[in-house]
């Protein structure tokens, strides 16, 4: 295995963007990271491109060669690979295309993730997303994607005593880390009354519980480390990557109100990296909900096994604590375009890790996490970046 | 859902048939053609039985935002009851109202309509849970 940089990022703006399609999205954020990583274009070895349902978003399938087209890399007939793990999507491509330069199989690769969700109506996009969890033995009978969140929340304060308030600080806190951020979906801060107060979708969740439905797309170009320098003055090295998958339906688990997936994957990267969790000092980690937020510090290893939320409402997560958790705004203000969160949450660390994340930059940060959850923890990826010196 | 597909898993949604792997003995639904602790070993041995339909609340939420399908059921409950054979499903309660629901409630399965093709397609029956009286 080779050494593997980050040496160039893009990134779209997260939202209702009415005026911009599908490829529209994913040209801009690969372009953009190309330019970044002062390519030409035909060093450009391989695509990978997340995506987790653009067959019923926008009724177009096939994502792989069509986003490898539109960057105008037709001719060079690169292999071109579309990547689907739900919710995960964007990690596992990111992990994809580190594999094949770790493997000395390409030299250059751009990994893209992309969503456009807003072609469809609220309610058939809230079904699309439910895709992800257990069709036949969990939708069939209800249990929209919120209501599996409740469910894991309601059981979670039943065993340790979390509180809604508790789980409301983390829509706060999110929403305050996102109005540092030029390019989330929400650069308002709420007040936890909004949050306690918003209409509930699945109790115990209300709306401000939950994460925006939102297009954007995020890109990265990743290199092998002894030909970065060639490139970049600012190489980000891939420290680690960590995969592990579960039970498809929840009730299936042994325990619902933990992710071993995420553990399991947690486990497996920092062992990778020769690190634990106190070696983190910001992390990007996958807060559809609030709740699952505070299972991801949890199950990471930040905090222990249900104090995520005490945690949460001391502060303990915020900018400026000693583990900084979702500086972008988290999927919950950042926004979350499905196939592209994965990235845009490694597109966040490379930002703190070159010290270009401007008023939420993270002092000192010299390690960074990214945790990206598919369906309710049946897929989990955490990736390790790092400065490098 | 189309016919077929809904169709060919009624045994298990009319009857709560399960598999039980016939080396280990242990107990999975739906039904599983592999135990995951005996892998190789449950092969050709993964035996059909059935689920007595008593258990208790695991966890529940009250569904405000739902599907099409539900839109004139809502707001209702839907849980992860811990069936007494140690088994966990996820279904709807009925029969009750959503405010009385409570963790470590013991509920019975029954059988309802749970969805329908459109306002003229084919209903689907399934399993729901009410209170154990």
């Amino acid at each position: 295995m080779r050494d593997v940089a980050i040496i160039g990022i893009g990134d779209t703006k997260f939202g209702e963007l009415w005026d911009q399609s599908f490829r529209d999205l994913g040209i801009q954020a690969g372009l953009a990271a190309v330019g970044d990583a002062n390519l030409s274009g035909e060093e450009i070895d391989a695509l990978y491109v997340g995506n987790m349902s653009a067959g019923k978003f926008i009724e177009q399938e096939h994502i792989g060669a069509l986003i490898a087209d539109y960057s105008g890399l037709a001719r060079d007939n690169i292999p071109a690979t579309r990547v689907e793990a739900a919710g995960a999507s964007g990690g596992l491509a990111f992990r994809q295309g580190y594999l094949a330069v770790a493997s000395g199989m390409h030299d250059i690769v751009v990994v893209g993730g992309a969503e456009k969700m807003t072609d469809v109506g609220d309610v058939l996009s809230t079904e699309i997303q439910a895709t992800a969890a257990d069709q036949q033995w969990e939708t069939a009978f209800g249990a929209t994607f919120p209501a599996l969140h409740a469910l894991i929340a309601r059981r979670h304060m039943h065993e340790f005593g979390t509180t809604r308030e508790q789980m409301g600080m983390v829509a706060v806190k999110n929403h305050k880390h996102g109005s540092l951020n030029p390019k989330a979906q929400y650069q308002k801060e709420i007040k936890l009354d909004a949050v306690l107060k918003s209409p509930p979708v699945a109790e115990p969740l209300g709306m401000f519980d939950c994460a925006p439905i939102s297009d954007g797309a995020a890109a990265v170009v990743l290199c092998c480390m002894d030909k970065a320098r060639k490139y970049t003055d600012t190489p980000v090295k891939v420290l680690a990557s960590g995969q592990a998958s579960d039970t498809l339906a929840l009730a299936h688990r042994e325990s619902i109100t933990r992710f071993d997936a995420t553990s399991v994957a947690a486990r497996r990267a920092f062992k990778q990296a020769g690190t634990d969790a106190s070696g983190i000092q910001v992390a990007e980690v996958h807060d559809n909900f609030t709740i699952s937020e505070i299972l991801a510090v949890e199950d990471l290893g930040f905090f222990p096994k249900g104090e995520g939320g005490k945690a949460t409402a001391e502060g303990q997560t915020a900018l400026g604590a000693k583990i900084a958790v979702n500086t972008s705004g988290g999927l919950k203000a950042r926004g979350d375009p499905i196939g592209a969160t994965g990235i845009a949450q490694v597109v966040e660390l490379v930002y703190q890790l070159r010290g270009q994340a401007g008023k939420r930059q993270v002092a000192g940060a010299e390690r960074g996490l990214a945790h990206n959850v598919g369906g309710t923890g049946a897929t989990a990826i955490v990736t390790i970046l790092g400065r490098v010196n | 859902m189309t016919v077929a597909r809904f169709w060919r898993e009624n045994e298990s949604r009319y009857n709560l048939i399960g598999t039980k792997c016939g080396n280990c003995g242990r107990l999975y639904f739906p039904p599983r053609s592999v135990c995951p602790v005996c892998h190789r070993k449950s092969l050709g041995k993964m035996e059909h039985f059935h689920l007595e339909g008593k258990g208790e609340v695991l966890s529940f939420s009250i569904v405000h935002d739902a599907p099409s399908q539900f839109e004139l059921q809502k707001p209702y409950v839907i849980a992860i009851i811990m069936m007494d054979e140690g088994i966990r499903l996820t279904g709807q309660i009925i029969d009750c109202e959503p405010a009385d629901v409570t963790i470590g409630m013991r509920v019975q399965a029954t059988i309802r309509k749970v969805g329908e093709e459109g306002p003229s397609g084919i209903i689907h029956y399934g399993y729901k849970f009410m209170p154990l009286r």
